[in-house]
């Protein structure tokens, strides 16, 4: 379950950072659709906090610990709505140039995320 | 609110985060959150398995924190207290990954600026440059 997520929040991860590269590219602000990618992207997320806690307590344990684990889910949950924010106060190309930047760094969290939950 | 207007708005003041410098404000600043995290957990819980790859990790973390933060606040004084940060960050990252390169031994854990960054995606080396290019070219702006 926690891993399908992980690969869901991954590729929509990198799909939202193309698609906001590709706005970047084309000289463009982030707009009221990329927002809802955000949210999209910010929803699985915290879809997967919940599940990872929630797992958590059930006994399961995270290979590299659970404080790393479980603040590598809390940096993956503010990573997005954060660039997000950044990109409302810069309303050019390099605002939706940060929100790509954000969503490639939470697909990097993702990697690290299931390095640490996985036993290996 | 056009950009020039703002700028008069704002006096002469250089705003630091407009543009570019918006994503070089994020990149520092999820650095400092990757950098301070990391470092603070390392050295309260196992610190006397690598101390020096911990504290570097630590001083890394301090450089890249204050980076943000004069970004952030921008005027020239921070502009230029961030172009010596840079230099210094850079200086750490080449001094720091060769280093790691040459002896592997002093370091049994990596540090953010281990291998020229390769753990980070090389971010460490590419951002101290373009942090440069952009300081250097906020002065310009600001001069004209």
């Amino acid at each position: 379950m926690l891993d399908a997520l992980t690969v869901a929040v991954s590729v929509a991860a990198l799909a939202l950072a193309a698609w906001c590269g590709y706005a970047a590219f084309r000289d463009q602000s982030t707009k009221d659709w990329h927002f809802i990618g955000m949210a999209v992207v910010t929803f699985l997320v915290l879809v997967q906090l919940i599940v990872g806690i929630v797992q958590l307590t059930r006994g399961e344990k995270a290979e590299e610990g659970a404080t790393i684990f479980v603040a590598y889910l809390l940096g993956a949950l503010c990573a997005v709505p954060i660039a997000g924010f950044m990109s409302l106060a810069e309303r050019s190309r390099w605002g939706s140039a940060t929100v790509a930047a954000g969503a490639v760094v939470l697909a990097v969290l993702e990697v690290r995320l299931y390095d640490i939950w996985t036993v290996g | 609110m056009t950009e020039t207007q703002e700028k008069a708005a704002q006096g002469t003041k250089a705003r630091l985060v407009t543009g570019p410098g918006i994503l070089l404000v994020w990149l520092y600043g999820v650095m400092s959150v990757g950098a301070v995290s990391r470092s603070i957990y390392q050295i309260a819980t196992e610190f006397d398995r690598a101390p020096l790859a911990y504290t570097l990790s630590a001083v890394a973390a301090v450089v890249y924190a204050f980076i943000t933060y004069t970004l952030v606040r921008g005027g020239e004084t921070a502009r230029r207290a961030a172009l010596v940060c840079c230099a210094a960050e850079l200086t750490g990252v080449l001094i720091v990954g060769t280093w790691t390169l040459i002896e592997p031994s002093a370091f049994p854990d990596a540090t953010v600026w281990s291998d020229y960054g390769y753990g980070y995606l090389f971010i460490p080396v590419l951002l101290p440059l373009s942090g440069i290019w952009w300081l250097r070219r906020s002065r310009t702006a600001t001069a004209a």
